[in-house]
């Protein structure tokens, strides 16, 4: 079967059964390999996709599903305000370790920010805790959500700081 | 794994490099004996790989050996090299180094090998070396160029500079020249106060990709017509699979091949999510192997008739145990146990490979890169130089990735594909055929003195031991001295001490490193111990403890600290408690205090976590201070809630729901100290992790009164009566 999907503002067509996880599309059909896997039952957070602006988890997500929907992933974040800004915060405090559950934390958080643009930590905590991170950075990606809000809040045009797609 | 450095010479030579530049060859010495073959191996050819590469235009490229698993090396040990060559980290690019145990072995391991938090240890004294021969080599092709005195140039952000005629000139345009000169036969490193990188918090170089999503890991490793392959290896250790009836698989649409071995089955399809549908859809069924009665009970018996039945060799013998006994005025006796442990890293095992009739690439992120390449070539019968070995990033290591089983499964996969395959294992596949941390059970029997002090210190560690596998030339005399790491040692000064180990290995298990190694089973054990002395003498913990240390001024140094920082005494709330411990494992003293409350229900909350760390001199605090945070959610995941567990033969465990992780809402913050410190660096990685599991159940005890003598915390034995 060929599916159209339009991820990160683009459209594809893509030829699989329709059941395929979204995941296994954007990582090996469509090549985007930002997007992680790590448990593939809804577990752990680090496949995390938004579709029409909602975070999902992509493992679980079959790509049917996604069809007229906008998908969209680490690789299309940097260009939208609230994740550029999570991105900035994230490196001024210097989250990543291995950074593989990165991209998935990032994405959960952007939903996150772009929903509740000042949250509390239960917001955080509630947002946040279906992604494992097993470097352990936690408390720099809470510290870094609420950096982000804060420049978000404070000064809406310029916290796109320092990144962009090279 | 406690190896010491015996040799800090570094064998330097340069040459001019393919297409101009200048090159330097750097070996790192390897062990005792092996130093000086290698040494003559490198001065009687030329070495093509090193440290440090200038070209005639573009940034400096420093490679780096060690690997990048979210520990900063990528980052930290650039900045040894940079600090003395004199560039800023944003004029170099990071290259990671090719496998070759020649020129790249970490002296502390042996090869090239990370891992035992020893990549800062190891290096720190011939990188920084390294950079300043580089250095010196270009102020005196400099020199020449201008016909001034050397002495009258200096190193400035990748350039030399001649001050009194205020010219400068960049490496890159004295590359050729430089590469003529004669290696400087010593160098004189910079004195701690003149460092600028080292000791500063340096931004990761690797931060930006991987917040971007574009950070290449082994399991991202794509190149034209990969194919995708999805596996199931034998459920019981070392059982075989018998021939399957692949066509279920074969209709699903994408799917490719059915690829049958002896221990594994593998379909092969266009994506991942065809595989996995094609392997789902395949009824396998598996011969039972000698391992299929084996379960948890069993294990935990027999090693517990081997701790009193086996044989006990000295490990460690200190006075005269027997001896002093007769004068103890009381004497403590208790077991401890620890389970056997999965790694879990986030990104599960894979490994990709395009095997050929004349060569063979791998793609994979890999803690060992000479063994990785070494297995490829053994198993396809290729000369070592035709295996090319991609090192990609590692999505979480803690051990996991010291082993090859995944390169040895892709590659006998690869041999029956027509062009490359990603071999990528589920999160059950990665859980159930793990490397385990081994379970331990432990005795240790205190004789007191009469101010409840201790005068004979015994040990017992009865378990696997990873070493006599994974390194058999370093087992010796039956003796593992990673399994016994940390024990009746340091920091601790007693005056008679026996420290014993019996080997007993699980039937079928493989048992493997991880994070913390011998140090993390052990100061469990220390830790605890100490909590139960101090109780029975009715002394505080910290006081206690502190009447044990005078002995040792670092260590001292971060209790006292780590006390002072959490409000040690200060009083808690019923059914919450603080619980402390202190560490002195590769090189580095810890000191963590843990805050807990507890639920009525025996839930165990952690509410804050205080390290106090004296690692000796710091080459970047930032990276250092995430070790200890990361570290300490990494051992307290395990503490809680982590431990494997078979029943015929098979592990019980699958998935992130039944090993599960701490998650943010039950992660603590963790404060870290770091201590001034003129002494030779320390390991930082796996410190963290070692230290944190004593502090809870030390906490836990003050909390409910309960003391809990084996990991993971059982729930159930803390609900309030
Ligand atoms: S891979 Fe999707 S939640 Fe874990
Ligand atoms: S940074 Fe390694 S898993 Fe989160």
């Amino acid at each position: 079967m060929s599916y159209s999907i339009n991820v990160n503002g683009a459209d594809h067509s893509v030829e699989v059964e329709g059941d395929t996880p979204l995941l296994w599309v954007l990582r090996d059909v469509l090549g985007m390999t930002g997007t992680k896997f790590g448990c593939a039952i809804a577990l752990c957070g680090a496949c995390t996709v938004h579709l029409d602006g909602r975070p999902v988890r992509a493992c679980t997500l079959p790509v049917a599903a996604a069809v007229g929907k906008r998908v969209r992933t680490i690789e299309g974040a940097s260009s939208e305000k609230v994740s550029a800004s999570l991105m900035a915060a994230w490196l001024e405090l210097e989250v990543v370790q291995c950074g593989y559950c990165q991209p998935g934390q990032i994405m959960s958080a952007s939903a996150l920010l772009a929903d509740k643009p000042n949250p509390s930590d239960g917001d955080i905590d509630h947002a946040m805790s279906g992604n494992i991170c097993r470097c352990g950075t936690y408390q720099r990606i809470r510290a870094a959500i609420k950096h982000a809000a804060t420049h978000l809040v404070t000064d809406g045009e310029s916290s796109d700081i320092a990144i962009g797609t090279q | 794994m406690t190896r010491s450095l015996t040799s800090r010479r570094v064998f330097i030579q340069t040459s001019a490099a393919a297409g101009g530049g200048l090159l330097l060859s750097l070996m790192l010495p390897q062990r005792a004996g092996a130093g000086a073959a290698a040494a003559a191996d490198i001065s009687a050819s030329f070495m093509p790989n090193a440290f440090i590469r200038i070209g005639r235009t573009g940034p400096i490229t420093l490679i780096v050996h060690m690997v990048e698993m979210g520990q900063g090396t990528f980052t930290s040990l650039p900045m040894l090299i940079a600090e003395e060559l004199e560039v800023d980290l944003a004029q170099i690019v990071v290259e990671a180094a090719p496998p070759d145990d020649k020129l790249y072995t970490n002296p502390i391991n042996g090869m090239q090998a990370t891992g035992t938090s020893a990549s800062i240890r190891a290096a720190w004294e011939p990188l920084r070396q390294c950079g300043a021969i580089a250095r010196t080599l270009l102020i005196t092709a400099a020199a020449k160029l201008w016909r001034v005195e050397e002495h009258t140039c200096h190193a400035y952000k990748g350039s030399v500079v001649h001050s009194p005629s205020g010219r400068s000139v960049r490496y890159q345009l004295l590359v050729d020249a430089a590469a003529k000169l004669p290696v400087p036969g010593a160098v004189v490193l910079k004195a701690r106060k003149d460092f600028k990188l080292i000791g500063t918090a340096a931004k990761r170089v690797d931060a930006k990709d991987k917040v971007l999503g574009q950070t290449v890991f082994g399991i991202d490793a794509r190149v034209a017509g990969m194919k995708f392959a999805a596996v199931a290896i034998c459920p019981e250790f070392g059982a075989a699979l018998r021939p399957t009836d692949d066509s279920a698989a074969l209709k699903v649409s994408g799917v490719r091949k059915v690829i049958q071995l002896h221990d594994a089955v593998a379909v092969v399809a266009d994506h991942t999510g065809a595989a996995r549908k094609g392997l789902a859809a395949l009824q396998l069924n598996w011969d039972s192997g000698p391992n299929a009665a084996i379960d948890s009970a069993a294990i935990a018996r027999q090693m517990a008739l081997a701790s009193t039945t086996g044989k006990a060799l000295v490990a460690n013998k200190i006075g005269d145990v027997a001896g002093a006994r007769a004068h103890a005025v009381s004497q403590f006796e208790q077991v401890y146990e620890l389970p056997l442990l999965a790694h879990a890293p986030m990104e599960p095992m894979n490994c990709s490979v395009h095997v050929r009739v004349d060569g063979c690439d791998i793609w994979v992120g890999t803690q060992v890169q000479t063994r990785a390449q070494a297995e490829a070539a053994r198993i396809t019968g290729l000369p070592l130089a035709a295996v090319k070995l991609h090192s990609l990033f590692i999505g979480g290591g803690f051990g996991r990735r010291l082993e090859i089983d995944n390169i040895n499964l892709a590659v006998r996969i690869g041999q029956q594909v027509e062009g490359p395959v990603n071999v990528l294992w589920s999160r059950e596949e990665d859980m159930q055929h793990d490397f385990y941390r081994p379970c331990y059970h432990n005795r240790v029997w205190v004789g007191l003195d009469s101010h409840g002090m201790p005068l004979t210190w015994q040990h017992r560690v009865t378990g696997s031991s990873v070493l006599a596998r994974w390194d058999p030339p370093s087992f010796k005399n039956g003796l593992d001295d990673d399994a016994v790491d940390s024990a009746a040692g340091p920091p601790y000064d007693f005056p008679n001490v026996l420290l014993e180990f019996v080997r007993c290995e699980p039937p079928g298990i493989a048992t493997g490193w991880w994070r913390g190694v011998g140090s993390t089973h052990n100061v469990f054990i220390v830790e605890s111990v100490m909590d139960e002395l101090a109780l029975a003498a009715k002394i505080d913990p910290v006081e206690y403890r502190r009447r044990l240390l005078k002995g040792s001024p670092r260590a001292l140094g971060v209790l006292e600290k780590a006390a002072m920082m959490a409000d040690w005494g200060k009083p808690l709330p019923a059914r919450s408690g603080r619980g402390v411990s202190v560490e002195f494992a590769f090189g580095t003293y810890v000191a963590t205090v843990l805050q807990v409350a507890v639920t009525a229900g025996g839930e165990v909350k952690v509410e804050g976590a205080v390290c106090a760390v004296d690692c000796g001199v710091i080459v970047n605090p930032d990276t250092v201070k995430a070790q200890i945070e990361g570290g300490t959610i990494f051992g307290l995941s395990a503490a809680l809630f982590n431990e494997i567990t078979l029943a015929n033969g098979r592990v019980d465990q699958s998935n992130f729901n039944d090993y599960r992780m701490l998650r943010m809402l039950e992660a603590p913050r963790v404060k870290v100290h770091l201590m001034e410190s003129a002494e030779a660096p320390g390991g930082i990685g796996e410190t963290g992790t070692a230290a944190v599991a004593p502090a809870l159940i030390n906490a836990i005890f003050a909390a409910t009164g309960v003391r809990l003598r084996k990991l993971p915390v059982a729930t159930h034995d803390l609900r309030a009566i």
